[in-house]
C-alpha cells in the first residue's frame, strides 16, 4: 500500500488518468460536432423562417428554407456586396474584428452593443414583384444579456411582419416574456417609420392606446419587465435606424439595393 | 447490501436534496419546467451512475493525496459527454438548460458519492448508488418542477392544463413559481413534510429554549 503513495506513482496515475479521459472527451467532440453544426444551423434558420412568418411545423426546415435568399449588405453603403462567401461570412465574430466593425459612441450606441459590424447578413424572399420580405438580423442588450434575433418586413420596408429572438438569458416569466408568442404577435402589421420617415416604432411602458395615431407604431410593455422593454425598443431604434439598416431599406424599396 | 437497498434507498430514506441537502443549486434553477427538469435528472443521474463505476473500478490506485482532483477529471469528462451528446440529440433542450450541465460538475451530489461511496466499494454497488442516488434527486426535483410548472405557468410538459387570463383564461400564475427562490419555498415544505412522516430523520436540536423563564434583573 506504501507503494501507491509514492510521488512516482502518483505522478503515473495522474497522467494516465488524464491521458484516457482526454481520448474520450476528444473524440466525443469530433464524432459529435458534425451532428451539434447541423442542429445549429437548423434552428438558426428555422428562426429565420419564424420571424418571417413562414415556418410551417409539417415540413422540413431544409426545404422551407430553400425560398430564402442570403445576402450580405455594407451598412455604411446600404448596398449588397458580394466581398465576402456567403456560407462562411459569420456575422457575430465580424463584431469583435476591428477591420469588420465600427465603434460606436455612447451616443450612438442605443443598443448597447459597443462595436456594430460593418456588413451584415440579410434574408429575402422574393416573389414575383421582386422582394416581399425581407428579414434582418438585429441583436441588442436587454437587462442581463445580449438579445440575438430577427426582424421581418413587408415589400414596403415599413410594416412589420414578425419578430423573434432565439437566444436571449432575460428572467423567465418576466424578461422572458420576449418569446410570449401573443407578445410577439403584437408586432405584426406595426409601421416602423412615421410619415416624416423618422422611426417610430418602441415598446411602451403599458398598454398602448388604441385611439392615439401613434398606435399603429406602438407595443404594449412588458410588466414586470420595463429594462428588457426598453431594450427592445432601443435595439429596435438602432437597428432600423441610420446606423443600421435604414440606408439598405431605402435602396432596397427604389430597387437600388 | 442488496441491489434493493441501493436502488431505493436514496429516495425516501437517505435522500440526496432533502436528507443530505446536496445538489440545491441545480434544483433551483431548472425546474421552471417539467421537459427541462427531465432532461437534467437523466442527465445527473448518469453522470452520478458513470463516475462512480468509474471512480470505484481505479479506487485502489488513486494516491489519497490527488483523490479529489482525480475524481473531478473524471466527473469533469463524463460532464462534458453529456454536455456534447444532448448539443448533438436534443438541441433545443440543451440551450435551455444552457450553463446547468456543465455545472453538473460542481454538483455536491456527484462529488459526494464518488467520494463517500465509490472510494470504498465495487464497482457495480458503486453504479447502483449512483442511479439510486441520481433517482432520490430526480423524485424531488419532479415533484418541485410539477408544482412550479404547474401553478406558474399553469402548463405540464408544456402542454395547457390551467387557462392563463393573459390568454382569456380564468386562472392568474404565479409568477413567483417561474423564479428560482420559490423552490427554496417548496423544498423546504418538502422536508417538512418528510421528517414529518419519517421522525427518524429528525436532527437533534443544536440547544434547547428553557421554558416559561422569568425575566430577571442583569
Amino acid at each position: 500500500m506504501s507503494n501507491k503513495e509514492s510521488a512516482k506513482k502518483t505522478i503515473i496515475v495522474s497522467l494516465l488518468l488524464c491521458a484516457v479521459c482526454s481520448i474520450v472527451v476528444s473524440t466525443a467532440a469530433v464524432l459529435l460536432k458534425p451532428a451539434q453544426q447541423a442542429n445549429k444551423s437548423l434552428d438558426f434558420k428555422r428562426n429565420i423562417l419564424m420571424a418571417a412568418g413562414l415556418l410551417d411545423a409539417e415540413l422540413p426546415v431544409e426545404t422551407q428554407f430553400e425560398q430564402v435568399v442570403t445576402k450580405i449588405v455594407d451598412l455604411d453603403s446600404g448596398k449588397f456586396t458580394d466581398q465576402f462567401d456567403i456560407e462562411s461570412f459569420d456575422q457575430r465574430k465580424s463584431s469583435g474584428d476591428s477591420a469588420l466593425s465600427t465603434s460606436l459612441s455612447g451616443a450612438e450606441d442605443l443598443a448597447k452593443i459597443a462595436r456594430r459590424e460593418n456588413f451584415a447578413k440579410v434574408y429575402l424572399i422574393e416573389g414575383e414583384q421582386g422582394v416581399e420580405t425581407v428579414i434582418l438580423p438585429i441583436k441588442g442588450y436587454g437587462l442581463w444579456s445580449t438579445l440575438y434575433g430577427f426582424i421581418a418586413l413587408d415589400a414596403d420596408m415599413n410594416s412589420i411582419v414578425g419578430m423573434g429572438f432565439y437566444e436571449h438569458g432575460e428572467t423567465p416569466g418576466l424578461g422572458g416574456e420576449i418569446d410570449n408568442p401573443s407578445w410577439k404577435a403584437q408586432w405584426v402589421g406595426k409601421k416602423v417609420y412615421a410619415d416624416t420617415g423618422a422611426i417610430a416604432v418602441e415598446v411602451v411602458k403599458g398598454k398602448v392606446n388604441p385611439q392615439a395615431s401613434s398606435a399603429q407604431h406602438q407595443i404594449d410593455g412588458l410588466s414586470g419587465a420595463t429594462l428588457t422593454s426598453r431594450g427592445v425598443s432601443n435595439l429596435m431604434r438602432f437597428w432600423l435606424g441610420e446606423g443600421g439598416y435604414a440606408s439598405f431599406l431605402q435602396n432596397l424599396k427604389n430597387g437600388e439595393a | 447490501m442488496n441491489i434493493k437497498e441501493l436502488l431505493f434507498k436514496p429516495i425516501f430514506e437517505n435522500n440526496p436534496i432533502a436528507l443530505q441537502i446536496l445538489g440545491i443549486c441545480s434544483a433551483l434553477a431548472v425546474t421552471s419546467s417539467l421537459n427541462v427538469t427531465l432532461v437534467m435528472c437523466i442527465a445527473l443521474t448518469s453522470v452520478t451512475a458513470c463516475s462512480n463505476f468509474c471512480v470505484s473500478l481505479v479506487r485502489n490506485h488513486i494516491p489519497s493525496s490527488i483523490r479529489i482532483i482525480a475524481q473531478m477529471v473524471i466527473i469533469a469528462s463524463l460532464v462534458i459527454l453529456v454536455d456534447q451528446v444532448l448539443k448533438a440529440v436534443a438541441y433545443e433542450i440543451s440551450k435551455q438548460l444552457s450553463v446547468f450541465v456543465g455545472l453538473i460538475i460542481t454538483n455536491c451530489i456527484v462529488m459526494g458519492r464518488a467520494e463517500a461511496f465509490a472510494m470504498k466499494n465495487a464497482p457495480l454497488p458503486s453504479f447502483l448508488d449512483g442511479i439510486g442516488n441520481g433517482l432520490g434527486y430526480s423524485a424531488i426535483l419532479i415533484v418541485i418542477a410539477f408544482i412550479r410548472e404547474l401553478l406558474g405557468s399553469g402548463t405540464l410538459f408544456g402542454i395547457e392544463i390551467l387557462k392563463l387570463s393573459t390568454e382569456g383564461g380564468w386562472y392568474v400564475s404565479n409568477g413567483m413559481l417561474l423564479l428560482p427562490p420559490s423552490s427554496f419555498f417548496i423544498i423546504g415544505l418538502l422536508i417538512w413534510a418528510l421528517r414529518a412522516v419519517k421522525k427518524g430523520q429528525e436532527e437533534p436540536a443544536d440547544f434547547k429554549m428553557t421554558a416559561n423563564t422569568k425575566a430577571r434583573e442583569a
